[in-house]
C-alpha cells in the first residue's frame, strides 16, 4: 500500500465527515432561524397587555391575546380529556392483552391515522359535530385535537409498556395478583414516566394545530363563556392577524408565534427532564 | 416409565400429587406423563439439562405456564388434595397458595423495600396497617433480611445488592403465606457468598414450607435438598432421596448426568 493511497483515504474520510456535519447542522438551522426571527419580530410586542387584554377592534392600536392564550389551554385540556384516557388505555390493550390479529389491525389503523392530514380531521369533526350542533364550538375544537392525540399516545404508551421487563409481570401474577391490578399498579407505574412523556409530546404536537381548528373552534375576539360557543386559540389568532392588512396586527402575530413556540419548547424541555430522570434511582 | 413415587419419610405428608402430567406448547410435548409425589415440609430439587422441561414442570404447579397462549395440559395436580386444574379454579387462587421465586431477582423498582414485601397483600385487598407492618417484619425475618434492612424499610428496593434483592423477592413471596414455594434457579445469578445465604435460607424455610427448587448446580441440589428428581427430554427419569440419586442412582442416564458425563 502506497503512502499516496493512504493520503487519498484520509481526504475522503475528512470530506465525508464534513458532509455529514453540514447536514446535521442544516437540521438545527431552521429551528435557530425561526426562533431568532420570532424573537426579533415578536419580542418587542410582548408586554403586559398582550397577556391580559382582549384584541382591540379593527383600526385601534394595542390590545392583546389573553383570550387566545386561555383558549389554547382550554382546548388542550378538553383534548386531553379525550386523548389521554383513550390513548393510554388503548396502548395498554395493545401491549398487555394478546390478540395477535386484532392488535395488528389496530396498530395498522393507528399508524395510518397518524399520517392523516390535520385539515381532514377538521372536516370530519365539522361534519360530525359542528353541523349537527349548528355552530362552531370549543367542544368541537377539543374533540378534533383529542382525536388527533389518541393514535400518538396509544403508540408511545404501547412502546414504553413493552420496555417493562416481563419479570415484573410474572412476579406479580405469581403473587396471586389479578391481571388488571398487576397492569395498573405495577406495569403502568413502572412505565409512568414514559407514558407521561408520550402524553406531553402529543400535547405539544396538537397545541400548534391550526387547520383543524378553522372548521371547529373557529376563533373568537372575546372571552368564551360556554363550551358550545366558538373559542379563540393562539394558532388561529396568529393566522387571522398574519393575513390582515394592519401593521399592529402583524406585530402581534409575531408575538403570538413567539409565545406559542416558547410554550411548545417548554413542554419539550419538560419531557427531556423527565426522561433524563428515568434511569436514575428514585428517592424513597 | 420408572415408578417415581417417593417413599415417604416417617411423619411426612404429600404436598403435591402429580399424575399423568403432560404439557404441550402448540404441537410440542415438553412434559411427558409425569407422575410424582412431592413431600410437604421438605426440599425437592429438580435437575436436568437445559430444555428438559424442569422449568415447565415448576410453572405448571402454579399454572404460570398458562401465560403462554399455546399451552395445553393433560393429567392432574393435587395440592394437599385439591385439584388445582379442576373447572372453576382460578389461577389467581392457585398462585396465592403456591408462591414463586425467579432466576433473576425482580423487586418492583417503583416501590420501597417494605412496599415490595407487602405488595401481594395490598393488591389482594389487605389494608390494615398493623397486619401489614407485622407481616413485613415476619417475612423479612424468615428471608434472613430483617437485620440488614430494618433501618431503611422505606428506601427503594433497587438500592439493595443482588443477593439482598433475591432475598427480598423470597420475603415478598412468603408474605402472602403460601403453602408451597417454587424456586426457579434462585441463586444462579448470585456470587458464591450470596448463594450460600440463599441455601442456608432454603434449609431454614423447609421447617414451615414445602419447597420445590429447579437448579443447574449439582452441589446445590446435593447440599440443600431432601429428594431429587431428574428430568430428561420431558420425562421424569428418576426420583428418590437426594443421597441415593447422587451416590447410587438406579438409572444409567441419571448417573451420567450427576457425574457430569453429559448435560
Amino acid at each position: 500500500m502506497t503512502a499516496n493511497n493512504h493520503q487519498w483515504r484520509k481526504a475522503k474520510n475528512v470530506f465525508m465527515q464534513t458532509l455529514t456535519f453540514v447536514c446535521a447542522v442544516l437540521v438545527i438551522l431552521p429551528l435557530l432561524l425561526v426562533f431568532f426571527h420570532l424573537v426579533y419580530e415578536g419580542a418587542s410586542s410582548i408586554n403586559w397587555a398582550f397577556f391580559t387584554q382582549l384584541p382591540k377592534p379593527v383600526g385601534e392600536i394595542g390590545g392583546g391575546m389573553a383570550n387566545s392564550i386561555a383558549g389554547t389551554f382550554i382546548l388542550i385540556a378538553l383534548a386531553s380529556m379525550i386523548g389521554v384516557p383513550v390513548g393510554v388505555l388503548g396502548g395498554v390493550f395493545l401491549s398487555e392483552y394478546t390478540h395477535r390479529k386484532l392488535n395488528w389491525w389496530i396498530r395498522f389503523a393507528a399508524d395510518i391515522i397518524n399520517g392523516v392530514p390535520s385539515i381532514t380531521w377538521g372536516m370530519v369533526v365539522y361534519a360530525l359535530i359542528v353541523i349537527p350542533m349548528k355552530g362552531f364550538s370549543a367542544l368541537a375544537g377539543g374533540v378534533v385535537l383529542g382525536l388527533m392525540m389518541i393514535p400518538l399516545i396509544m403508540r408511545t404508551t404501547e412502546e414504553v409498556l413493552q420496555l417493562v421487563p416481563n419479570g415484573y409481570r410474572e412476579a406479580a401474577l405469581a403473587l396471586g395478583i389479578a391481571q388488571w391490578r398487576m397492569i395498573s399498579q405495577i406495569v403502568i407505574r413502572t412505565a409512568l414516566k414514559g407514558i407521561v412523556t408520550g402524553v406531553l409530546l402529543a400535547l405539544a404536537r396538537v397545541a400548534g394545530e391550526t387547520a383543524p381548528l378553522l372548521f371547529t373552534a373557529f376563533g373568537n375576539a372575546y372571552w368564551t363563556h360556554k363550551l358550545t360557543e366558538p373559542i379563540a386559540a393562539l394558532p388561529l389568532q396568529i393566522f387571522n392577524y398574519a393575513i390582515s392588512p394592519y401593521d399592529d396586527w402583524h406585530r402581534q402575530a409575531w408575538a403570538g408565534a413567539l409565545v406559542l413556540i416558547l410554550l411548545v419548547s417548554a413542554i419539550n424541555i419538560g419531557v427531556r427532564t423527565l426522561t433524563r430522570d428515568r434511569f436514575s434511582k428514585r428517592g424513597a | 416409565m420408572p415408578n417415581a413415587t417417593l417413599e415417604q419419610k416417617s411423619g411426612g405428608s404429600t404436598a403435591l400429587a402429580v399424575r399423568g402430567l403432560s404439557i404441550f406448547f402448540g404441537e410440542r410435548e415438553v412434559l411427558k406423563k409425569v407422575d410424582i409425589d412431592i413431600a410437604a415440609r421438605a426440599v425437592t430439587a429438580i435437575i436436568g439439562p437445559s430444555g428438559c422441561g424442569k422449568s415447565t414442570f415448576l410453572r405448571a404447579i402454579n399454572r404460570m405456564h398458562e401465560l403462554n397462549p399455546d399451552a395445553r395440559m393433560e393429567g392432574e395436580i393435587r395440592l394437599f388434595g385439591d385439584d388445582i386444574y379442576s373447572r372453576g379454579v382460578e389461577p389467581v387462587v392457585v398462585r396465592r397458595r403456591v408462591g414463586m421465586v425467579f432466576q433473576k431477582s425482580n423487586p418492583f423498582p417503583t416501590m420501597s423495600i417494605a412496599e415490595n414485601v407487602t405488595v401481594g397483600l395490598r393488591l389482594n385487598g389487605i389494608r390494615d396497617k398493623k397486619t401489614l407492618t407485622q407481616r413485613t417484619e415476619e417475612a423479612l425475618t424468615m428471608a434472613a433480611l430483617w437485620d440488614e434492612v430494618k433501618d431503611r424499610l422505606h428506601a427503594p428496593a433497587i438500592s439493595l445488592s443482588g443477593g439482598q434483592q433475591q432475598r427480598l423477592c423470597i420475603a415478598r413471596a412468603l408474605a402472602v403465606q403460601p403453602e408451597v414455594l417454587l424456586m426457579d434457579e434462585p441463586a444462579s445469578a448470585l456470587d458464591p457468598l450470596a448463594t450460600q445465604k440463599i441455601e442456608d435460607l432454603i434449609i431454614e424455610l423447609k421447617k414451615d414450607y414445602t419447597i420445590v427448587i429447579v437448579t443447574h448446580n449439582m452441589q446445590q441440589a446435593a447440599r440443600s435438598s431432601d429428594a431429587t428428581a431428574f428430568f430428561y427430554l420431558g420425562e421424569l427419569v428418576e426420583y428418590g432421596p437426594t443421597a441415593k440419586i447422587f451416590t447410587n442412582p438406579s438409572q444409567k442416564r441419571t448417573e451420567d448426568y450427576v457425574t457430569g458425563r453429559f448435560g
